[in-house]
């Protein structure tokens, strides 16, 4: 039943919070800070739509109680970009990566960590590094497709 | 799926945290909570209390010493993968981390845990059979070694007593001649294994010196297959111990009928991967001669 | 002026820029001041007596605020609610449960967590009833009744064709083949599950429902109905379907948690929220499939000239399909597909079971697909009966060009096609034959490889009036479109994108209709109090019914420019000659007017005697269905060790008439594909003996991840539809109701040595495998 105050980096902003033991970490992002993007779509860590970058590495956020997030740096959806499009969201809109949206933010956040381990990743390890999120409109061709583009976005803005 | 109300508790050492699982019966350990955690939200598990580990120093990393590789029971699933040292010199290790849950899982599930759970759906229970590892408890008696073969006792069950936590994983250092592979099949991406099949030889000149041969998901816990095992140890790793090995592994494993086969179905999954990994375990262990 | 990319531009989608930013607004992102929170408490029993409800074990829990059960519910004579197919559905029960996973109780709450504090807390009683599960069983004389207020568990037959006619031509054959095949229960299992916030204001007597619905208007129209005798008018409810994450037919019907919250809202004068779990959205909301179809297609020198289908249907304890209301089977009578056959009959028993209702699309129109999986299983059974490869035999047997429009003996009217064009082109990509050459080298090595086709006929765009309506309600669909002075436009429609892309498709072919770029379009669908009355996207029928409305109404808006143009221009109308964006003198070009200068001008100096304005709308009903078609070739290695399928390679040749936007084409096609290989190889829910559930959660329902999912090559074919204002056919469904067959086809073209004439899906490794071992040739290495 206990209950803790807890501070956590969303975005580069510290959001300090007396939460509930049991509070899960997307509940902490999506209701406790109001930001929706980070979505929920099964109950079985299955799915990746909750997943955000958590100290760095892609998280599934329905499988982290908030209450061990306590002092980390998270970055979700509307952390991508900086005002502008991170080049993985170019990438998704331009290759048509994206169709319902639901679970395009958390394999957004996936393909961002994929690319900045691996800048030139093959189809297969593609495949492989989003192989925890599923999509179920788009039959992964684009989102391939998507996540090439950005690499080539990423490393013509490293050459410039 | 929301998990019912506990009390949740982050000690910084491990002697406050045995002190807390010993104060709270019904206390469970938090590690990286990708199997807890769900069985929490669909409330089969109701602990009064979780004792995180993530505050206590030293759980976790991987390191050679004393003659073996060391892993610390909070090391990720993820620095498995990215480790150069198991990468190049543990194949056994590296295969099956690979395909435990799916790659977003793996960056917070724990090696520890995967162990801990002792759920027989699990794929590093087989491979630390396989390996001959031993795993290190810390709890109010001490420190205490423990071999992987009398470590898992039933289905989510360990010889671990009230109060003890696992705090490392101790695989025996790999030399020249030795290699191990693991071969799971699983529905897709994510499932756990139909069967999954764990080798680890040791050549000596062109004979098998020593062979660990364990099973995932074919009994109420990981099997070793001491008869498979027997069946490598002294030949030369031809067809024909293979396929001896192969059938003694099918005989060993213990499976039920269930929506991913039946027990005929998964008794010749077994034999298939046997002789898969084995025969990837030796090509491995004659390039490491 | 702007290029203005209408038809055939591969426009970047419009809608991106909310959602890869996270700015997409989904059900579960309305939230509401002093809004409540709904979760449901479930059954565990397939078939049960509620005994009793011990309504004080949920209160008890804190922050629960009430507990509504059925008895609640009878109260206001909404415990049960009619389907669209003229049956009765609960909300709650009063005293009994009919599947596992039912609604039993709802516990309304100040948060999401204690709500389902108090959903675990309620105590329920139950005893126990025998179960049916089997729908024969169900059938057979003395078998546990589903449903006490029915006399049988048989629910309706129904049946289309010339029975004696099939009869007689099948006797008449000399080769018929017969085969028995189960499409199982699958789930569409869209990422975003259901849910909805209900927002009674008991001052206006004004109820807002913002709903995952993939049909707004009618939802309201049924709301309207089921709560007419309770004082609710459809002036005073408002549907909002806000951006939806996937729906692929999940997200039609009305579900009791629609219900429940609106009656919670009504009860605590609050908003409330209800959003499902995944696992409840897997185990009671409305299925697809479950046909068990028995086949037999006969042929006569080697020309196919009889089939012949008879359907056992599992509708669950309640018929809820999603049809149009004189369609109890759907559109399950295009049976006869691409094949020019004079006589064939086709006959569907529904039944009773213990499990949830529905029957549903799983991204099709109306049971299309386990029409083209019967009729493509059977043509391929059929030519290797006749000695001939199934490419062969298809091409032969194909209704030709010169045939359309094409009369089948079902009863349709087939707008177009060419499916000879798209094999072919489909068999060039792949390499068929070399594909053929490579299959007996390695036959010979003892290797496994298939090579399956499915060349399908889908029907879509529900639908012409005169036969096609859902509670009387016809179902056309419309647009309506408002050009302001400065020449940007809103158009609305009264379909709901579900990531289709409406927002981009529908500006393009506004854009191709008057020269406005997309971009200065806005799109809107959804709200009831702004969209014109339509009845929703589904059945492919966005393009063909709306998007044929915006045609029209385009139209409808250069006829009056015309006439503003004449004005500016003081030419007579006749004159004038459009060209995409503008019109000028006929024979001076540099006398024009752009559309942008005549929208200014219906504000600022319109004709006298003319209404201001420039604005139209279209009530579209359209003049027959459509028919998109392709073909799919599925190349697959076999495990003989695992009894795994691989799908090597998978192309795609499908032809939906004029393509608007190739990028949301092919997209839809990707997916559509991917939905139709996962109930070949991986999805089903299926119940043990006692009607438990398996299947029921992501761990155990097994959608396709990318490493599952091939490589899809895609080829195209065009064959406008000659009735739609445009040419384009619809495109959403087309995959998922072509590529199972192929897949099946490829899985038994690879055993087809052994002696393996069929094979029933999923086809799991652990069932491949067992026909593998009955038939001697699995593996153990």
């Amino acid at each position: 039943m206990s209950s803790h105050q807890i501070s956590v980096t969303i975005n580069g902003e510290e959001h300090t919070r007396e939460v509930e033991a049991r509070l899960l970490l997307v509940h902490f992002i999506r209701e406790e800070v109001g930001l929706t993007g980070t979505h929920i779509g099964c109950d079985t860590t299955s799915c990746g739509a909750c997943t955000v970058l958590l100290n760095g590495v892609p998280a599934k956020s329905c499988t982290v109680f908030a209450v061990a997030a306590d002092g980390a740096e998270v970055t979700t959806v509307e952390g991508l970009g900086n005002g502008g499009l991170h080049p993985v969201q170019q990438g998704f809109t331009e290759k048509h990566g994206l169709q319902c949206g639901f679970c395009t933010p958390g394999m957004m956040l996936t393909s961002k960590a994929l690319l900045e381990e691996n800048p030139d990743p093959s189809e297969e390890e593609i495949r492989w590094g989003i192989s925890g999120n599923l999509c179920r409109c788009t039959g992964y061709v684009n989102i391939v497709k998507a996540v090439q583009r950005a690499s080539e976005l990423m490393k013509e803005n490293s050459d410039g | 799926m929301i998990p019912p109300s506990f009390d949740y508790h982050a000690p910084d050492n491990l002697e406050e945290a045995s002190r807390l699982l010993l104060a709270n019966p019904e206390a469970k350990l938090l590690a990286g909570g990708h199997s807890l955690i769900p069985m929490m939200r669909f409330r089969l598990a109701e602990p009064a209390a979780l004792v995180d580990l993530r505050k206590i120093p030293g759980l976790s990393g991987i390191r050679e010493e004393g003659g073996s590789l060391c892993i610390g029971a909070m090391t990720r699933e993820s620095e498995l993968e990215k480790s150069d040292l198991v990468q190049s010199r543990y194949p056994l290790l590296a295969d099956t981390t690979r395909v435990i849950a799916d790659p977003v899982v793996r960056n917070l599930a724990t090696v520890g845990g995967n162990v801990a759970h002792a759920d027989p759906g699990n794929d590093h229970p087989a491979t630390m059979l396989a390996y001959g590892a031993s795993f290190v408890a810390s709890g109010p008696s001490g420190q205490r070694t423990i071999a992987a073969s009398d470590f898992f006792t039933g289905p989510f069950s360990t010889c671990l007593e009230d109060g003890e936590i696992l705090t490392e994983i101790r695989v025996p250092e790999a030399g020249p001649g030795s290699g191990g592979a693991y071969q799971k099949f699983e529905r897709k991406v994510g499932d756990y294994a139909v069967a999954a099949v764990a080798v680890q030889v040791q050549l000596d000149g062109g004979r098998i010196a020593g062979a660990g041969v364990a099973l995932t998901n074919v009994g109420l816990t990981a099997i070793q297959a001491g008869a498979a095992e027997a069946a490598l140890v002294g030949s030369d790793g031809g067809d024909a111990a293979l396929d001896a090995a192969a059938q003694a592994a099918a005989a060993a494993a213990d499976p039920t009928d269930d929506h991913r086969g039946s027990a005929d179905y998964k008794r010749a999954v077994v034999r298939v991967l046997t002789h898969r990994a084995a025969s990837s375990a030796l090509a491995r262990a004659r390039e490491a001669s | 002026m702007a290029e203005c990319r209408g038809l055939g531009h591969s426009v970047q989608r419009k809608e991106d820029a909310r959602f890869i930013r996270g700015q997409g607004r989904y059900i579960d992102d309305v939230k509401l001041p002093g809004m409540l929170y709904l979760d449901i408490a479930r059954s565990p029993y397939a078939h049960a007596k509620i005994t009793k409800i011990h309504e004080d074990t949920a209160m008890a829990v804190d922050g629960v605020a009430a507990v509504i059960t059925g008895k609640t519910l009878e109260g206001f004579k909404l415990a049960w609610m009619p389907t669209l197919m003229s049956d009765q559905q609960m909300v709650l029960p009063v005293d009994t449960v009919k599947y596992q996973a039912q609604e039993v109780a709802a516990i309304v709450a100040t948060s999401r967590y204690a709500a389902a504090d108090g959903a675990a807390a309620l105590e329920v009683d139950y005893d126990p009833l025998p179960v049916v599960v089997d729908p024969h069983e169900a059938l057979k004389p003395g078998a546990t009744k589903v449903r006490d207020d029915k006399e049988s568990n048989h629910i309706f037959h129904w049946e289309h064709g010339d029975a004696d006619g099939t009869d007689a031509a099948l006797a008449g054959c000399d080769t018929v083949v017969e085969q028995h095949m189960h499409l199982p229960r699958i789930h569409v299992a869209s990422i975003e599950t259901c849910g909805c916030v209900a927002s009674w204001n008991p001052v206006e007597g004004h109820l807002t429902l913002y709903l995952t619905t993939q049909a707004p208007h009618a939802i309201r129209t049924v709301v309207a109905l089921v709560t007419a005798h309770l004082g609710l008018a459809e002036h005073k409810i408002r549907v909002i379907s806000p951006d939806i994450g996937g729906g692929f037919g999940g997200k039609v019907p009305v579900y009791p948690g629609y219900v429940l919250a609106t009656a919670a809202s009504v009860v605590t004068g609050k908003p409330v929220k209800w959003i499902e779990d995944r696992s409840e959205n897997l185990q009671a909301d409305s299925f697809a499939r479950d046909y068990h179809i028995t086949a037999k297609l006969g042929s006569k020198d080697g020309k196919v000239t009889a089939l012949k289908l008879d359907t056992v249907a599992d509708h669950g304890y309640s018929d809820a399909a999603a049809n149009p209301s004189k369609f109890p089977a759907g559109l399950y009578h295009i049976a006869t597909g691409s094949y020019d056959l004079e006589n064939a009959h086709v006959s569907v028993d529904g039944v009773y079971t213990n499990k949830p209702p529905g029957g549903i699309a799983y991204r099709c129109s109306f049971r299309v697909t386990e029409a083209v999986h019967a009729i493509e299983r059977m043509v391929d059974l059929l030519a290797r009966e006749n000695g001939e490869d199934p490419a062969d035999f298809r091409l032969r047997n194909f209704i030709k060009p010169e045939q359309f429009p094409y009369q089948s003996a079902l009863g349709w009217e087939y707008d177009s096609g060419n499916y000879g064009a798209a094999l072919e082109k489909a068999m060039d990509m792949i390499g068929y034959r070399e594909l053929r050459a490579e299959q007996a080298e390695k036959r010979a090595r003892g290797e496994l490889m298939g090579v399956g086709i499915s060349s399908f006929t889908e029907i879509v765009g529900a639908g012409p009036s005169k036969t096609f309506d859902i509670l009387g309600i016809k179902m056309f669909d419309s647009a309506e479109i408002r050009i302001h002075p400065t020449g940007k436009a809103i158009a609305r429609f009264g379909t709901k994108s579900q990531g289709q892309g409406h927002e981009t498709t529908y500006a393009q072919i506004i854009a191709e209709e008057l020269g406005i770029p997309p971009e200065d379009i806005q799109v809107e669908e959804g709200d009831t109090d702004t969209a014109p009355y339509g009845l929703g996207t589904y059945a492919s029928r966005s393009t063909p019914t709306a998007g044929a409305a915006a045609s029209i109404a385009s139209r409808k808006i250069r006829d009056k420019a015309r006439k503003i143009a004449a004005h500016l221009l003081e030419a007579d109308e006749a004159d004038l000659v459009w060209e995409q964006g503008k019109f000028h003198v006929k024979g001076s070009p540099d006398r024009a007017k752009t559309i942008q200068d005549i929208a200014f001008a219906a504000y600022t100096n319109h004709p006298q005697g003319m209404e201001a304005g420039l604005e139209a709308i279209s009530y579209y009903d359209p003049p027959n269905l459509t028919f998109p078609f392709g073909s799919y070739i599925c190349c697959v290695d076999i495990d003989r060790g695992t009894g795994q399928v691989r799908i090597r390679r998978f192309v795609a040749v499908d032809d939906c008439g004029v393509r608007i936007n190739p990028m949301i084409v092919d997209g839809q096609i990707h997916g559509g594909l991917t939905m139709g290989i996962a109930p070949a190889l991986l999805e089903e829910i299926s119940y043990d003996a006692d009607g438990n559930i398996t299947g029921g959660n992501f761990m155990e329902y097994l959608v396709p991840t990318a490493m599952e999912t091939p490589h899809w090559e895609l080829g195209e074919t065009v064959t406008p539809s000659p009735h739609h204002p445009i040419g384009a056919k619809g495109v959403g469904e087309s995959a998922t109701v072509g590529a199972p067959p192929a897949v099946v086809n490829a899985v038994v073209d690879a055993l087809w040595h052994l002696g393996v004439r069929h094979m029933e899906i999923p086809m799991t490794p652990a069932r491949v495998w067992d026909v593998l071992n009955e038939h001697g040739a699995a593996a153990t290495r």
